[in-house]
């Protein structure tokens, strides 16, 4: 099997409560990270580096900037005439929005059935990962698993429903937790990163719809686990479930640790996104950047530290921008001091003003915010 | 035939640029880098697009592999069109015989058919090797309103500086006058730009009688455009006062390079209203370390700054190793600059290493015979070895030895 004959399925909007700030206005999917990207880029370009060609995005709401960033798939070479990129916004559909993934699957099965691909993989948009699929499509064919989940170990995310299990010896997953709620602690969790048949998805999501319950994790896989052989795949590379506005922070401030760097950004497996063409970024006379990221288009006169800085981003003369991530087009005007700030799109910061949070409670600054 | 467009345009990016020596040796001159991320050739791309030409010629003879793998479909230029686009134009097998592009009027001539499909009114010939931005619906709507069969972008040039370049005399009423190519006494400073505006049925006529003509160098400026002149064809200048520059040689090039760095240079590429579009290698964003000094500069994706950087470009995936020093330099994609290297008044090429301790390039203050000054560059996918020296005005084809002073 090769990806090409695997269906990729994005859930665009999973646990956007989590991350309610940057969510307010867009889908998980389309939050910005890491000085260019939004999250989708990383399941995407993973999925496209893995030879996947055919790829459904679940959209719930507020999709637009989802769609504006994806547009027809070109930057993921997904604009293709067989295949490519396909927004699945709700259809047909009574409720407005779904309530949960199951709700979502099933409103999809149109697509997923009219899918040519033996395979679906199944992943969430809040993984920072740079991750080879094939190699876990190769694990879910030598096992012959009928579904493959991956995991980590490690302090567990603050999501509801985290699949919570101890894989045997060769990888098979017995028995499972699905706590409805978020649990302190740590241990192996499974990551909604999830591959099987398709027709055993469309059956498994027939049999869950019967009994109208609405956990897939708990409906599909856990329920399933006598009578299926289910597998658990460690991710080797590095893994970040964003859960938080604190490890949305971490996450990106891990982008200055360029070991952690060279992994995300791994040369084999490069991380599309939109093109801006914007220019390069500009360092001015008397501009002092240190360990940071910069992105194209951003043009430093003052001092920039410890920071993750998007495109377009000024940074005035005697402004100071420490521990923070600047979002897109933020302009921090003279003498203004930033410390532990996430700042969204098309925010300004007036000259002289400061605002400091800490490393531990990072201050959030809206988008379109003038301060 | 496809759609009727009113106006094409013809881009000459045939030329080898061979004063560029090693940095064209395997690419053609509008391929070469410039800018951090761009290439020259996205200059007229990218004016064509922003000033709605729509259809594009690209007419490749010198070394075509890289620019054609560079323009792809056009799509990074908003030119993969259903109807018009960007086409690579090279020299093809006809009954009669092969041919090369013999003259720039030639290559328009021998693509008559590629014009003739799209029926245009007027057809604009561009050359692929200058750095400006031009609004060239302005110039149509000139030449329209002057009623020229042909339209040719002036500039004011320093009077020091005439000699270089094809000078026209206008009259007040914006027409040309007369031409002097290259004069050593200049008595006119305003310069043609090699940016032409015809209408289609005219230029045609000329075409097709140059070619026929005996002796004819099938040149624009040598023999077509003078012939419309003496056939008393309506031909005026369109006056254009932005940044415009011939990057023609190693100085120029370098200079055009770090004009972006100087506020009264005039070119600035942020302005949003006029994007230079360029086909972006996908990279992450650049990182700066800790160790980083970087003033004046500019810097694109993919980049790792640990040393220090002072008024130079950085191309995309350019490493600069702690303790090496960059300075008044262009450093083209993917070179490497290792830990206590020093590279001043240098162009590096693609790929190329320069390996610790060595220095490449001087100082014009310190450098002994200050006649010989000029800046040093490094081919591509070449190696400076450890401790290696290049000189001013040295141009590096093969890889230095370490210790070696070349």
């Amino acid at each position: 099997m090769t990806g090409k004959n695997v269906l990729g399925i994005l859930y665009s909007d999973a646990y956007n409560d989590n991350i309610s700030d940057l969510t307010a206005l867009r889908t998980a999917g389309s939050v910005p990270f890491g000085g260019r990207y939004r999250f989708i880029d990383f399941p995407l370009s993973n999925m496209v580096n893995s030879g996947i060609i055919k790829v459904g995005v679940i959209a719930k709401n507020n999709y637009r900037s989802l769609m504006d960033h994806v547009g027809s798939g070109k930057s993921w070479d997904l604009s293709r005439k067989n295949a490519g990129l396909f927004i699945l916004p709700p259809y047909n559909f009574g409720g407005g929005q779904y309530s949960g993934r199951l709700e979502a699957l099933r409103n999809t099965m149109d697509f997923i059935q009219a899918s040519k691909e033996e395979y679906v993989l199944l992943c969430d948009t809040n993984i920072i990962c740079n991750m080879d699929f094939s190699k876990l499509i190769k694990f879910h064919e030598a096992k012959e698993s009928d579904i493959t989940v991956c995991y980590k170990n490690g302090k567990y995310p603050q999501l509801a429903n985290l699949m919570k299990f101890k894989p045997e010896a060769d990888g098979r997953i017995k028995k499972m937790a699905v706590p409805p709620q978020a649990e302190a602690g740590e241990g192996t969790y499974g990551v909604n990163i999830i591959i099987m048949k398709k027709s055993l998805l469309e059956r498994l999501v027939v049999q869950a719809t019967a009994g109208d319950y609405d956990i897939f994790e708990k409906e599909v896989i856990m329920k399933n686990l006598d009578k299926l052989n289910v597998y658990g795949y460690e991710i080797d590379t590095y893994c970040s479930v964003i859960d938080s506005m604190q490890t949305y922070y971490d996450t990106n401030m891990d982008l200055l640790d360029p070991a952690i760097s060279a992994d995300v950004f791994n040369r084999n497996n490069p991380v599309y996104t939109k093109v801006h063409d914007d220019m390069p970024a500009i360092y001015g006379i008397g501009s002092n950047a240190k360990n940071s990221v910069l992105a194209d288009g951003c043009k430093v006169e003052g001092e920039v530290e410890n920071s993750i800085l998007f495109r377009g981003v000024q940074v005035a003369k005697g402004a100071v921008v420490k521990n923070s991530v600047i979002m897109q087009s933020c302009y921090i005007g003279e003498d203004a001091n930033l410390n532990c700030v996430i700042m969204d799109k098309n925010g300004v910061i007036r000259p002289r003003k400061s605002i400091s949070g800490d490393s531990t409670y990072p201050i959030y600054i809206g988008k379109n915010i003038t301060i | 035939m496809a759609r009727k467009t009113e106006c094409l345009a013809m881009l000459l990016a045939g030329g080898q640029g061979s004063r560029l020596g090693i940095l064209t040796k395997n690419v053609a001159k509008p391929a070469v880098p410039y800018g951090g991320k761009y290439r020259i050739i996205d200059f007229p791309l990218s004016n064509c697009i922003n000033s709605g030409i729509d259809t594009v010629g690209v007419l490749t003879q010198y070394q075509p592999l890289e620019l054609n793998d560079y323009i792809g479909n056009g799509q990074a230029w908003d030119l993969d069109r259903a109807n018009g686009g960007v086409h690579i134009l090279s020299p093809y097998q006809q009954i009669q015989g092969t041919d090369w592009y013999r003259g720039t009027a030639n290559a328009i001539y021998q693509n008559i058919n590629f014009i003739d499909r799209y029926n245009p009114e007027y057809v604009a010939v561009l050359s692929g090797d200058h750095i400006y931005k031009m609004d060239y619906a302005k110039m149509l709507d000139y030449h329209k309103e002057k009623g020229a069969a042909c339209t040719i972008a002036m500039l004011e040039v320093p009077w020091e500086e005439a000699s270089r370049f094809g000078l026209m005399f206008v009259d007040d009423d914006g027409k040309i006058t007369a031409f002097e190519e290259k004069p050593k006494n200049p008595k006119s400073n305003k310069a043609s730009m090699g940016v032409y505006m015809f209408t289609w049925s005219k230029l045609r006529e000329y075409l097709i009688a140059d070619e026929a003509k005996e002796g004819s160098s099938n040149d624009f400026g040598k023999d077509v455009i003078p012939a419309m002149h003496n056939a008393g064809e309506v031909m005026v200048a369109f006056p254009f006062d932005g940044y415009w520059k011939d990057v023609g040689t190693i100085d120029s090039l370098w200079e055009a390079n770090l004009d972006l760095l100087n506020p009264v240079a005039n070119i600035d590429l942020s302005d949003k209203s006029w994007k230079i579009y360029s086909n972006n290698p996908v990279n992450p964003p650049q990182y700066v370390a800790p160790t980083a000094e970087i003033q004046n500069s500019l810097i694109t994706g993919g980049s790792h700054v640990e040393g220090t950087v002072d008024y130079s470009v950085l191309f995309s995936n350019v490493t600069v190793e702690e303790g090496a020093e960059v300075k008044y330099s262009i450093v083209m994609p993917g070179a490497k600059i290792e830990k206590g290297a020093k590279v001043q008044y240098a162009m590096i090429a693609e790929n190329a290493v320069v390996k610790s301790g060595a220095v490449v390039g001087e100082d014009p203050q310190e450098c002994a015979d200050r006649d010989k000054w000029g800046v040093a560059v490094v081919g591509p996918n070449l190696t400076i070895g450890e401790n290696a020296k290049v000189k001013a005005q040295t141009m590096v084809v093969e890889n230095v030895e370490g210790g070696a002073e070349v």
